[in-house]
């Protein structure tokens, strides 16, 4: 009896020292990396993108980054913030990984950016997101953003807007955070350059009949301001067409996404023209953009038919951290002291532009203003007709000038 | 005592209400008629499907939270075969079918074993919805999906004082009307019609008197799921259909329903024209806060009539 129990006794602690030493083994030759996105809830689709997006991001780096194998463990949110926190929070407490990349959309960027300053051993590299606050408010000093977001997105269009003629408009958004940063975003640059949004009507999200918004659209305007989401922005078109709306119109950078451009109402021919603004666009004529896209093809064969912005998104997040994991040879000692300066200092040129971020580890990029086209086969697209670099999170202006003016909101700017 | 606390209550609705209607009246009155006519017609939608609702739940007293699961899977079959036909009308007519069937197998699988159980029926029913909404977001996608309806009744039709108005709306509040009309006139004026009231409020007697009691719910319910399947075609017209819709459409019915009083034709007509005026007029004067007054409404009848507008006492 007493021989049995030592052999027992000799066996766990021989399993135990065999299984530390794996482990050690193991921290030596792989980095752990966390990726969130939201893969269940409204953009469950948009979600299985960006995650097409981070693998292809690996991928092409052979699953090495600074000479140690790099292991993805992903997490999935709802797209509200509670959720994305908890799924943050188990890759980081539970699976203990050292670089987590998430989330995809506004408020659970802020939530989780938030959270990242409780784990400062760990660094956080925001997916998709695009609040401007998340990193203009109490910034968290281990949380970066390498790409630009929602205000910074329409930086232009404004001026674009005006060059067609379109001195009176007026305004129809979504209730919420994105919208309130696209409209900022688009009115900065067109109210100081004195166009005037007469009107503004913030609709709840998800609303279905538009009628009595349209009723409320003034006459003597030039063209309509349009924030809304791909199945809100077809009812709208579709119910101003009824009502026998026949004004032109300027979109967000979500609005006019392939949803809208396929969908089978006759205003169609009408979207021909509708100018656009966002990070990226379909088409692109870089050697970068193409290399991306056919690399997107040839690895999801279940994919959209051109990577989504999410896709974009999440691919120059997690590229942006491998190439901060080559420059210091995947050295993640000392706090991450030397791999957060590497991430400081990091440069690279993007399928749709260089990546670089600012002090307050906020992206600087990159905006393309689009405008809808016909294709020979009938079918539409939309088509870059001017670029614009180094697009700044205040929106080209002095930093004292933007905190004047303040972060967007419903009622900020104005300019009717 | 009691009359004058009831005309003092009144009169704190009614008189910002007047006032409300007379400054926009006086300020803008064409937004204020346009809005008035999407509320009416808003509400010919709700009616459409709530009467089926009222049918199967205030009538029957069969909690069926499925019900605006039949709605969507009266639109998306309805829009299959409407691709195949090219037809508008086969569309709606299959929409009808469809959730006429799938209502009749509910009633005469499931139903029929738990008469008056309601918290049975509740479970149930919702379990059906969850497994539908998943079967459908699996075959159908996330897309959104929009009918064609036949030129004539597409674009829009002159009026006085507006210019002009959507006519599919306006087709679409003469269908409610229509179906408002043969509904009660079969309730209230056919033999088939008195064996259902019959049936509701003493079954063993009316089954004791020769009557199939069972083949007259059947029927009842049937009918109560083909009109959320007629409402989902003639709704994905004039709006769209996607995922969630079931969810909206089943919390519009119940509160149409609970705000009208259960069981009655005319009842849900008045609710569905208060929630949908209601919702229309947040929309264009207070969008923001558009969502909240449909439930001040139905927290303020449900505080003064807790039993709806035209409901008996329970």
């Amino acid at each position: 009896m007493d021989e049995k129990r030592r052999l027992l006794g000799r066996s766990v602690i021989g399993a135990a020292v065999a299984i530390a030493l794996c482990g050690a083994v193991h921290a030596q030759d792989t980095i752990k990396i966390g990726v969130v996105a939201a893969l269940e809830g409204p953009f469950a689709a948009g979600g299985q993108d960006c995650i097409r997006g981070a693998e292809l991001a690996l991928k092409e780096m052979n699953g090495m980054a600074g000479g140690k194998k790099i292991e993805f463990i992903k997490g999935s949110s709802d797209a509200t913030p509670d959720k994305a926190v908890n799924a943050t929070r188990k890759l980081v407490e539970q699976d203990k990984v050292q670089i987590m990349i998430g989330p995809l959309s506004g408020d659970e960027g802020i939530a989780v950016k938030n959270y990242s300053k409780t784990q400062p051993g760990v660094t956080f590299i925001n997916g998709s997101s695009g609040a401007q606050a998340t990193t203009l408010v109490d910034p968290s000093p281990n949380f970066y953003r390498f790409h630009t977001e929602g205000a910074q997105w329409m930086v232009g269009l404004g001026e674009h807007a005006l060059s067609k003629g379109y001195k009176k408009m007026y305004l129809i958004a979504e209730d919420y955070g994105f919208p309130y940063s696209q409209v900022q975003g688009f009115m900065a640059s067109y109210c100081a350059k004195g166009g005037h949004i007469v009107g503004k009507s913030w609709v709840p999200l998800g609303t279905k009949d538009y009628s009595s918004v349209v009723a409320k659209i003034p006459n003597d305007i030039d063209a309509l301001l349009v924030v809304l989401g791909g199945s809100d922005a077809v009812n709208f078109l579709t119910q101003y067409e009824q009502a026998g709306g026949d004004k032109p119109m300027v979109g967000g950078t979500i609005t006019v996404d392939q949803t809208v451009l396929n969908f089978k109402g006759k205003r169609r021919e009408s979207l021909v023209g509708t100018p656009s603004a966002g990070p990226m666009a379909d088409v692109l004529d870089t050697p970068e953009w193409k290399k991306f896209v056919a690399g997107y093809k040839a690895n999801f064969k279940d994919g959209f038919p051109s990577p989504s912005l999410f896709a974009y998104l999440y691919y120059v997040s997690t590229r942006s951290a491998l190439e901060g994991l080559n420059a210091v040879k995947g050295d993640l000692s000392d706090g991450q002291k030397k791999y957060r300066a590497a991430l400081q200092k990091l440069e690279w040129n993007g399928p749709a532009g260089p990546v670089k971020i600012d002090e307050n580890r906020n992206g600087i990029g990159t905006t393309y203003i689009t405008e809808v086209v016909k294709n020979a086969d009938g079918s539409l697209a939309s088509k870059v007709i001017k670029t614009i670099p180094n697009v700044t999170q205040t929106l080209g202006l002095s930093k004292a000038e933007f905190q004047k003016m303040g972060l967007g909101s419903r009622d900020v700017p104005s300019c009717p | 005592m009691t009359r004058l606390w009831r005309w003092l209550g009144i009169a704190v609705i009614a008189v910002p209400v007047a006032f409300f209607i007379i400054w926009a009246l006086w300020d803008n009155h064409p937004l204020f008629l346009r809005t008035l006519l999407n509320g009416v017609t808003l509400a010919a939608l709700y009616f459409v499907v709530a009467s089926g609702f009222t049918l199967v739940f205030g009538l029957m007293r069969n909690v069926n939270l499925a019900h605006g699961s039949l709605y969507l899977l009266g639109a998306y079959l309805g829009w299959v075969v409407g691709q195949i036909t090219g037809s508008w009308l086969l569309a709606v007519a299959a929409g009808f079918v469809v959730a006429a069937l799938v209502g009749l197998v509910l009633q005469v699988g499931v139903f029929r074993f738990m008469p008056g159980q309601d918290l049975r029926q509740t479970m149930f029913t919702i379990g059906l919805s969850i497994v539908l909404a998943d079967i459908m977001l699996w075959i159908w996608g996330g897309e959104i999906y929009q009918f064609d309806p036949p030129a004539l009744i597409f674009g829009k039709t002159p009026m006085p004082l507006i210019k002009s108005y959507p006519t599919y709306r306006l087709v679409l509040l003469a269908t409610a009307i229509v179906i408002g009309f043969v509904l009660w006139w079969f309730l209230n004026r056919t033999r088939v019609g008195m064996m259902i009231r019959a049936g509701v409020d003493d079954r063993a007697m009316l089954a004791a008197s020769g009557t199939n009691v069972q083949m007259v719910f059947a029927i009842t319910f049937a009918i109560g799921a083909g009109l959320a399947g007629f409402g989902g075609v003639v709704g994905g017209t004039a709006l769209s259909i996607s995922p969630g819709e079931d969810v909206r459409y089943l919390l519009a019915s119940l509160v149409v329903v609970i705000v009208g009083g259960m069981g009655s034709i005319i009842g849900a007509a008045f609710g569905s024209l208060l929630v949908g005026i209601t919702e229309q007029f947040g929309l264009a004067y207070a969008p923001t806060y558009g969502v909240v007054f449909t439930f001040v409404v139905m927290t303020l009848v449900l505080a003064f009539r807790p039993q709806g507008i035209l409901g008996r006492k329970a």
